[in-house]
Parts: C-alpha cells; sequence; structure tokens
C-alpha cells in the first residue's frame, strides 16, 4: 500500500534547516535553528506550549515566512519549488476544522482531487479507519475520529514527507495509542515523518531521533536513548524529607551527591530527585545516608529516567508547566 | 474515479453548493425571504377602490348636492354635531349653510380633508349651476406594470441578488479562515483561484434557482409583466450577482471573526437597503447626492432590472448602469485578491 520507501532514496536530506529565526513583533519565536532531518526517519519537536514547535513546522511547511535563515525540503526550496513541494509533502495542522456539514468520504475526496497522484479514496478511508463512518458528517465524529480524518487528508496524495503538528493533543488515552499505531505503520513503510509534541512518551514511542526545544532554541538532539543517557544514570529516585517540603540547604545536596553511584541531584516540586545508575546497589545507601543524618522520608518512589527528566534537568521545568 | 471526481474545481464547487443546500437559515433566507416579503407587500399595496370620503352637512339641500359626487357620502347633521364628529375624525368636512352661501370647516393639514374641500365645492357650485368651460372626462389606469407591486419586484430581486452574494461569500470565507480551514487548504497543493472561483460557480448555480422560484412566483400570483429580453434579464441577473460575490470577497477578504465580517457586511449593504430605490424610486433623493445614488451597484441593479422588467428597455440603452455593474465587479475582485488572508 505504502510506496514511499523506494521512493525517497534521495541525495538531499528530507529537511534541512540553517540559522532559521521567526520574531512576532517582540516575542522571538524561532531563534536560529539548525535541523537535518535524514530520509525515512520519523523526527520528534519536544518541548512545552510556547517553545516555538508550531512556528518551527509552519516554516517547514511553507506556511510561514521565516525572518532570517534557509529552509530546504527534499532538495528544493519554498521561493521556487512550492508548488512541487506542496504536491510532495502532507500536513495535518494543530487545529483545523472540516467543515460539519460534509461527510467523511466528501472531505476525503475533496482533498484527493488537489493531488496529481495519490492513493485510492477507498484506501485513505482505510487510513482513517472509517469504513463505516465514510458517510457520517464530520460533525459526528469523536475527537479521534476527528484527527485521523485530518490524518488521512495528509496522506491523500502519498506524500514523501509528512508533518503532524501535535497529533494527540486533546485525545483520550486509547484514541492516542490508536493513532500511534497509525503513525507507527506509517514508518515502517518507509515515510519520513517530522512531528511536534509536548507528550514526552509519544516523542519516546513514536521517534528515531528528538530535539528538545525551549525559547525558541534546541537544547538537546539525539535518540530518546541518547538523551535519557545524558541524565548520567537510568533511574530516578525521588523523594521527601519531613520539614523540607519549602526547601533543602546546599548541604543535602553535597551530602547526597557524595553518595557513590548518584550521579546527579536537582530539587523538584520540593522533592529531592537524584539520577542513578543501579538502583539496588544505590538506594540502600541513600537509606543509609539518610539515617545517619536523622533525616526522615515523607515520600520515596523511583522510576526509570524519560525524556521528562532530560527536559526538568535541561530546563529547570516541567514539560507540562504552563 | 472519473474524470470529473479528479478535478479540484468541480470538487469545490460541489462542495461549496453541497454546503449551502444542508444550511436550512441559508435557504430560508435565499428562496422563501423574498417570496414572503413580496407577499406581504403585495397584500398591503393592493389595488383597492379609491377611498370615499365621509362628509357632513347642515341642511338636506346640501347633502343632496355633496351626494352627487362618487367620492363623497353626506350625512346631514346639525352645527354642533357636526363639530364634534369633525373633532373625533368622523367625518373630514362639514358644510355650514351660511345667508351668504357655504362655508367649509375642515382641517387643512390633513390631505383627505383638502381632497373632501375640492370635491365638496365642486359637486355644491355645480348643483347651483356652475357649468365647466372644458369638458373633461376620467380614464382610470389599473394595468399591469403600473402597479406598485411591479415596482417593487424588481428592487426586491435586486435586494435578494446582493444579500444572498455577499452574505453566501462572507460568512463562509470567514468562518473557513476562523476555523483555519483555509490555512490547512493552501497548505495542500489546492490552486487559490480555483477556491475563489468555486464560489462564484456554486453562487451561479444557486442564482438560477432563487431568480427562477422568486420571479416565477412573482408572474403567477401578481401576473408582474416581463417586457425585456429573457435572455438580457438572465445576463443582468448573472452580472448583478458576481458584482455583489466581489463585493463579499472584499469584505471577507481580512477579516478573521465572523463579528467583525457581520459588522462589517451590514455597514456595506445598508446605505444601499436605504438609497438604491429598493420600496420607492431612488430620485426622491436630493440632487446633491444623486451621483452618489447612482453610483451604487444596488441602484444600478435595481435600474436596469426595471428598465428590462417594466419598460422592456434595450441592454444597448443602459450602458451607464451596466458599465458600474462591471466596475463593481472587477475592481473589488482585483483588490480581494491582492489582500485576501488565506490563514
Amino acid at each position: 500500500m505504502w510506496n514511499a520507501g523506494s521512493r525517497t532514496q534521495g541525495e538531499s536530506p528530507a529537511l534541512l534547516l540553517s540559522g532559521v529565526r521567526k520574531t512576532f513583533e517582540d516575542v522571538v519565536a524561532v531563534d536560529g535553528l539548525d535541523l537535518e532531518v535524514t530520509r525515512a526517519e520519523c523526527f520528534g519537536l519536544l518541548g512545552p506550549n510556547g517553545a516555538g514547535k508550531t512556528t518551527t513546522i509552519e516554516i517547514c511547511e511553507g506556511l510561514t515566512n521565516p525572518d532570517e535563515g534557509t529552509v530546504e525540503l527534499l532538495g528544493l526550496d519554498w521561493r521556487t519549488g512550492a508548488s512541487e513541494l506542496r504536491q510532495r509533502i502532507g500536513v495535518q495542522l494543530q487545529e483545523t476544522q472540516f467543515p460539519e456539514k460534509l461527510t467523511v468520504e466528501e472531505v476525503l475526496r475533496l482533498f484527493r482531487s488537489f493531488y496529481r497522484r495519490g492513493i485510492s479514496l477507498e484506501e485513505s478511508i482505510q487510513t482513517a479507519q472509517q469504513d463505516e463512518k465514510r458517510g457520517a458528517r464530520v460533525g459526528t465524529l469523536s475527537g479521534g475520529q476527528k484527527q485521523r480524518l485530518a490524518m488521512a487528508c495528509a496522506l491523500v496524495g502519498d506524500p514523501e514527507l509528512l508533518f503532524l503538528d501535535e497529533p494527540t493533543t486533546g485525545l483520550d488515552p486509547q484514541a492516542r495509542r490508536h493513532l500511534w499505531d497509525l503513525v507507527e505503520g506509517l514508518k515502517q513503510a518507509g515515510r519520513t515523518i517530522i512531528l511536534t509534541t509536548h507528550y514526552m512518551d509519544e516523542a519516546e514511542r513514536l521517534c528515531d531521533r528528538v530535539a528538545i526545544m525551549d525559547h525558541g532554541r534546541i537544547l538537546a538532539l539525539g535518540t530518546p536513548q541518547q538523551l535519557i543517557a545524558s541524565v548520567g544514570g537510568e533511574h530516578i529516585v525521588e523523594f521527601g524529607i519531613e520539614g523540607q517540603e519549602s526547601g533543602s540547604s546546599v548541604a543535602d545536596a553535597t551530602l547526597l551527591t557524595a553518595i557513590p553511584g548518584v550521579q546527579s541531584h536537582r530539587m523538584n516540586a520540593g522533592l529531592h530527585q537524584l539520577s542513578v545508575r543501579e538502583l539496588h546497589t544505590a538506594v540502600p545507601r541513600i537509606f543509609v545516608e539518610l539515617t545517619r543524618h536523622g533525616l526522615h522520608l515523607s515520600e520515596f518512589r523511583t522510576h526509570s529516567a524519560t525524556l521528562e527528566d532530560v527536559f526538568v534537568g535541561l530546563t529547570g521545568r516541567n514539560l507540562r508547566d504552563e | 474515479m472519473n474524470e470529473l471526481d479528479r478535478s479540484s474545481l468541480y470538487q469545490l464547487t460541489t462542495t461549496r453548493f453541497r454546503l449551502t443546500l444542508r444550511e436550512p437559515e441559508a435557504i430560508f433566507w435565499v428562496f422563501i425571504f423574498p417570496i414572503l416579503l413580496a407577499v406581504g407587500l403585495g397584500i398591503a399595496f393592493r389595488n383597492r377602490p379609491a377611498d370615499v370620503l365621509q362628509v357632513g352637512a347642515t341642511t338636506t339641500q346640501l347633502t343632496r348636492a355633496l351626494a352627487t359626487d362618487e367620492g363623497l357620502t353626506a350625512t346631514t347633521m346639525d352645527e354642533l354635531t357636526g363639530t364634534q364628529a369633525l373633532a373625533t375624525g368622523k367625518i373630514l368636512l362639514l358644510a355650514v349653510q351660511r345667508p351668504d352661501g357655504v362655508a367649509y370647516k375642515y382641517d387643512d393639514t390633513n390631505p383627505d380633508a383638502r381632497t373632501a374641500r375640492l370635491l365638496a365645492d365642486r359637486a355644491i357650485q355645480a348643483a347651483a349651476g356652475r357649468r365647466d368651460p372644458v369638458h373633461a372626462e376620467n380614464r382610470q389606469s389599473h394595468e399591469p406594470g403600473a402597479r406598485y407591486i411591479d415596482f417593487v419586484v424588481p428592487g426586491l430581486l435586486g435586494m435578494n441578488l446582493m444579500g444572498s452574494a455577499i452574505w453566501g461569500m462572507g460568512f463562509s470565507i470567514v468562518e473557513a479562515r476562523q476555523k483555519k480551514l483555509l490555512k490547512r487548504l493552501v497548505a495542500s497543493p489546492m490552486r487559490r483561484w480555483q477556491y475563489l472561483a468555486s464560489y462564484l460557480l456554486s453562487r451561479l448555480a444557486l442564482l438560477a434557482i432563487e431568480v427562477a422560484a422568486f420571479l416565477g412566483f412573482a408572474r403567477l400570483v401578481f401576473g408582474v409583466p416581463f417586457r425585456g429580453s429573457m435572455w438580457q434579464l438572465g445576463f443582468l441577473c448573472v452580472l448583478a450577482s458576481l458584482a455583489f460575490s466581489a463585493l463579499g470577497l472584499l469584505v471577507s477578504s481580512r477579516a478573521r471573526t465572523m463579528e467583525a465580517a457581520s459588522g462589517l457586511m451590514n455597514l456595506v449593504m445598508l446605505p444601499m437597503w436605504i438609497l438604491s430605490g429598493v420600496f420607492f424610486s431612488a430620485t426622491r433623493f436630493p440632487a446633491g447626492v444623486q451621483p452618489l445614488v447612482r453610483a451604487l451597484p444596488l441602484t444600478a441593479a435595481i435600474d436596469t432590472l426595471r428598465g428590462n422588467m417594466l419598460q422592456g428597455t434595450d441592454l444597448g440603452q443602459m450602458i451607464a448602469p451596466v458599465g458600474i455593474l462591471l466596475a463593481w465587479l472587477a475592481v473589488p475582485f482585483v483588490v480581494a485578491l491582492r489582500i485576501f488572508r488565506w490563514r
């Protein structure tokens, strides 16, 4: 069904950004971005709301002109190759509302008519997994179904490069997993996908490489495993100490990082967070050390390090802090 | 998929057409409302026999003289009762017998009372033996083409062409912009001119139904005449509709919200509803504002429609208003294309 993979063995990268800057009035949305995405890669832009993800992806999609810098897609640029590019990319925007009184089939047929080549109407209906909803009006669809319709509209032209802007924002957990399956299917078919998200689990699950963005800049770039490893340990130990809800002293930090096996320490929302390589050796030592100083735990838990920890480590803030 | 399914212009046009037909309010305003308005005006301004005016007189002799006029109904009453009847509006005029002749009591600010004065005096003078030096006879005209309903039907047609084009264009474009659908469409390879052309094409398809329904009704129920060439009438409807669509496109080319668009549309249409002669002749406005009134597209549309339907005037004799409509088609369309906000 998908033959994008065999077609995309070109020389040029799927996406090449260099020195891209965009300012809205006095807000710098994108601040000197360099980025290269290779073909058949699933690339994620991860960051909190307002990090500049949507501006970046809209510059890539040719919807926003950058103030500075160059943008190249599939070896073409928007100034000279716009109509060619529009045929070869697929776009799903963050908040498109299709006319409520059109049916699923009518929307897909309309979008299909814009492309010189692409998949058949039947295939696109299957992609949207809306066989039983094909005659239903858009207004009657659930959030997840609308999002799959938006995805199907992005795919009707059988694009080599697919942009998904926050594809699962606002969906319930089941609808999210449904959409992830869809994206994974596209990945396996060798299509290049660039997506933005503020869900770290989504980026970890779907993306081959992730760029963590904040304030219009890329803070870190790599595979999810590389980024997590950069925290310094694969596990995070998180605990609170009685009488310390308001904060801790510098002495605590020196004390805790001195424990063998503890890679780093930081405070997050009144809790101590230690990154450790091996839980079974580090945790007993932490207990011993705390008891020795007469400190009592108010809570204690551990989890495997995630991209969220990478983000907190880089910015001192949580991804979902608004 | 067949060829038509693959044509994006065809898909855009049928999509637009479907969306309009699936909007019950739009159907009401475009098809039902003008017919209801025509019915209402037809009833209000139907041609009645001329009113008979109630008058009073203080002597039976005077009453008999007054009764000879078909336009008057006379009653005998004494002066006191008559004055009261006058004050309460039961009669319009009281003829009082005086030793030296007759005195008329009436309110000279009331046009009907002034008419009654003329009729009463004529009847009394004639009864007393006055002979008119010039022979005159009356020929009343109640023919189709000269009635108010004949005047107002082309006006309503013009108003309807304007409303459906501007509203039809404005609301759906601004809604598509507000819901980010325009942005999504320009992110696809859709050609932008085709999107705008699809509005014009679906408008023309609707126009055929709309005009046929309204004029068919006016013809069957009121017998409104069609004295000009039918194809020229069709051409005028198409031209007017396109000119108003271009104006609608201009009005909706920048607005981001429905509120802003709706305010702009009313701002554009309100002066025309008042000035362009939908319900009464635009020539009633002072000479100073006539150049402005003439330059409005609705005035030009209604003038040409009336010329065609009521006088059977040929297009060749209406070059000026047709030229005004063409200008209103070209200029707003070009400006709108230049300033259109696609996102």
